[in-house]
């Protein structure tokens, strides 16, 4: 029994160390050869010699823009999240709190729309941004955050039903509004949901390609760092190491995210995973 | 009576403040974004010009010309390959990791990684990794004796942008997982071992039926993703002439719509495209009834 376990446990170990070169090993070529000679490319080893940082200062160099970028994709992310927690968590409070006629329909309605893939919404939402001129622009890339979604309430409207109803009863009997109950109960105490679908939010803009293919041509000034390696590539085609000093730098912001955040992370996949 | 506190006086005018993005969303995002879309649907339209009836002729050059065709037996194969893929790649990952291991928890970190990582760093990662000539995975390959193999050539390109999705999607879906095993009460596998149970006799009647829940849930979701491939399709299949070498149902509307401005053509295959996925999940959720084991 004992000598089994042992067995189990090895066999585990190899097939662990197997997942971790699958899953780290490209991340790692990656760095690799972002720090290799141009010349040396097609070097094999993996400690790159001689080490050097030239791809990154040629980056800056030819890609003047490669930072206003990564600047323009903050932005939008932060303004998408931003707009998708404050819409999504007002709909939800009064889903979940307010008793009012036609509730459980709306939700319902809500709930259906959820099936409806996004591609149905591009061509309108276009034609509706460029009559108002804003084709070119961030603004389509953020502003339909400010609409709610039915993921984003249904996951947090969840959440707020597991906040103990007295809670809200008792600040009803000291006389607190719903507007005070929304933002001085439910608000706070519904944090581990707010913050994973700020970051499934944040995350889905940040690595957005479709949508600024559309909206944002051409402009390297204006375009976010998906578009910019996407350009990137064509430009530098068979540059492998001036490519991979590119994409390390396009991924960094978040893996650093990630490490801070990384708890949140995985149990907001989970809540959203197991709850629907 | 359901449960909620009431709207007091002025307070039924913040209720439809704090709903008014919804509904916003709800009237025009959605219901208008369809009646919009099936509407355009039925014109020719390149945006500039006035919109000429065309009746139901997009959805006839879409089921007989061979471009959208081919667009559509592309999904249904990229599909049938990486669902399957992700799902049981997730389910793997995440039964190994369910195991008490020292530095369980760095190794789910580490799995988890490519699943943060844009389409588009991860396809570029893995054009350098499939490179004909002096690429990582043809250095091995050559190496051990083998032939080189030209990854992202029409024979082998669907496979490979295939792998690629399937890298990028297993750490989510192994979280799902993870969460929907960890749920699975102790007590039944002790039962089982008094039982005499082997090991693949409890994966198969406790492990599986308990967790069928998420395997449900993760293969909705990993279908609805299938059938919206793009990123990795646009990075790794583009060729010269904007076309793909695997174009797929949204990789055409995207090229209809903003390449060519046929935005009639393009609306009639957006509609084809969510045609095709509420079908899906109404399918899905029948079978769900059927072999979905909820407590």
């Amino acid at each position: 029994m004992k000598t089994r376990k042992i067995l189990g446990d090895i066999l585990t170990y190899i097939l662990v160390l197997v997942g971790i070169i699958l899953f780290t090993g490209p991340f790692i070529w990656m760095v690799s050869t972002s720090f290799k000679l141009p010349a040396d490319q097609y070097t094999h080893n993996l400690i790159p010699n001689p080490a050097s940082v030239v791809n990154y200062v040629t980056l800056f160099q030819k890609l003047p823009e490669f930072p206003r970028q990564i600047f323009n994709s903050f932005e939008i992310a932060f303004l998408t999240t931003l707009g998708q927690l404050l819409t999504c968590a007002m709909a939800a409070f009064v889903f979940a709190v307010v008793k009012f006629r036609g509730r459980s329909f709306l939700f319902t309605l809500l709930l259906i729309t959820w099936i409806v893939p996004f591609q149905v919404t591009l061509i309108p939402n276009f034609i509706i941004f460029s009559k108002l001129g804003f084709v070119g622009s961030q603004v389509p890339l953020w502003l339909p955050a400010f609409w709610g979604g039915a993921f984003g309430t249904f996951l947090i409207r969840q959440y707020f039903l597991t906040i103990p109803r007295e809670l809200a009863e008792a600040a009803r009997m000291d006389g607190a509004s719903l507007f005070q109950i929304f933002w001085n109960i439910y608000l706070p105490n519904a944090r581990p949901a707010l913050t994973a679908l700020g970051l499934f939010t944040f995350l889905g803009s940040w690595n957005d390609l479709l949508h600024p293919l559309i909206y944002l041509p051409t402009n390297q000034e204006l375009t976010t760092i998906p578009i910019g390696l996407a350009m990137f590539q064509t430009q530098y085609g068979g540059r492998w190491t001036i490519l991979m000093a590119g994409t390390l730098i396009s991924v960094l912001p978040i893996i650093v995210l990630f490490f801070f955040a990384q708890k949140q992370f995985i149990e907001g996949i989970a809540l959203s995973g197991v709850k629907r | 009576m359901e449960y909620g506190l009431k709207a007091l006086g002025r307070e039924k005018f913040w209720l439809w403040i704090l709903l008014a993005p919804t509904l916003i969303g709800l009237l025009f995002g959605t219901a208008g974004s369809l009646l919009a879309t099936s509407t355009l649907s039925l014109f020719k339209w390149d945006l500039i010009g006035a919109p000429a009836w065309n009746g139901i002729q997009n959805y006839i050059d879409a089921f007989t010309k061979p471009e959208f065709l081919l667009a559509l037996k592309n999904t249904l194969v990229f599909s049938a390959l990486y669902v399957p893929g992700t799902v049981v790649a997730s389910l793997l990952a995440a039964l190994l990791l369910n195991r008490k291991i020292r530095g369980v928890g760095i190794f789910r970190t580490l799995f988890f990684l490519p699943s943060i990582t844009s389409a588009v760093a991860v396809s570029l990662i893995f054009s350098w990794l499939y490179a004909k000539d002096n690429g990582l995975l043809n250095t091995i390959i050559t190496q051990f004796g083998g032939q080189a193999v030209n990854w992202l050539g029409t024979k082998n390109v669907m496979m490979s942008v295939v792998i690629a999705n399937v890298w990028g999607a297993v750490g989510e879906g192994m979280v799902i997982f993870l969460a929907g095993l960890q749920a699975v009460p102790r007590e039944y596998y002790e039962a089982a071992t008094v039982d005499g149970g082997s090991g693949w006799a409890r994966f198969w009647h406790i492990t599986l039926p308990m967790i069928s829940p998420s395997i449900f849930f993760q293969t909705l979701l990993a279908t609805i993703n299938a059938f919206q491939a793009f990123e990795y399709i646009y990075m790794l299949t583009r060729q010269g002439n904007g076309n793909s070498s695997v174009p797929v149902v949204v990789f055409s509307i995207y090229r209809n719509g903003w390449r060519f401005f046929s935005m009639g053509l393009a609306s009639a295959q957006a509609m084809i495209l969510a045609a095709f996925i509420v079908v899906l999940m109404l399918i899905y959720f029948q079978l769900e009834k059927r072999w979905v084991v909820y407590e």
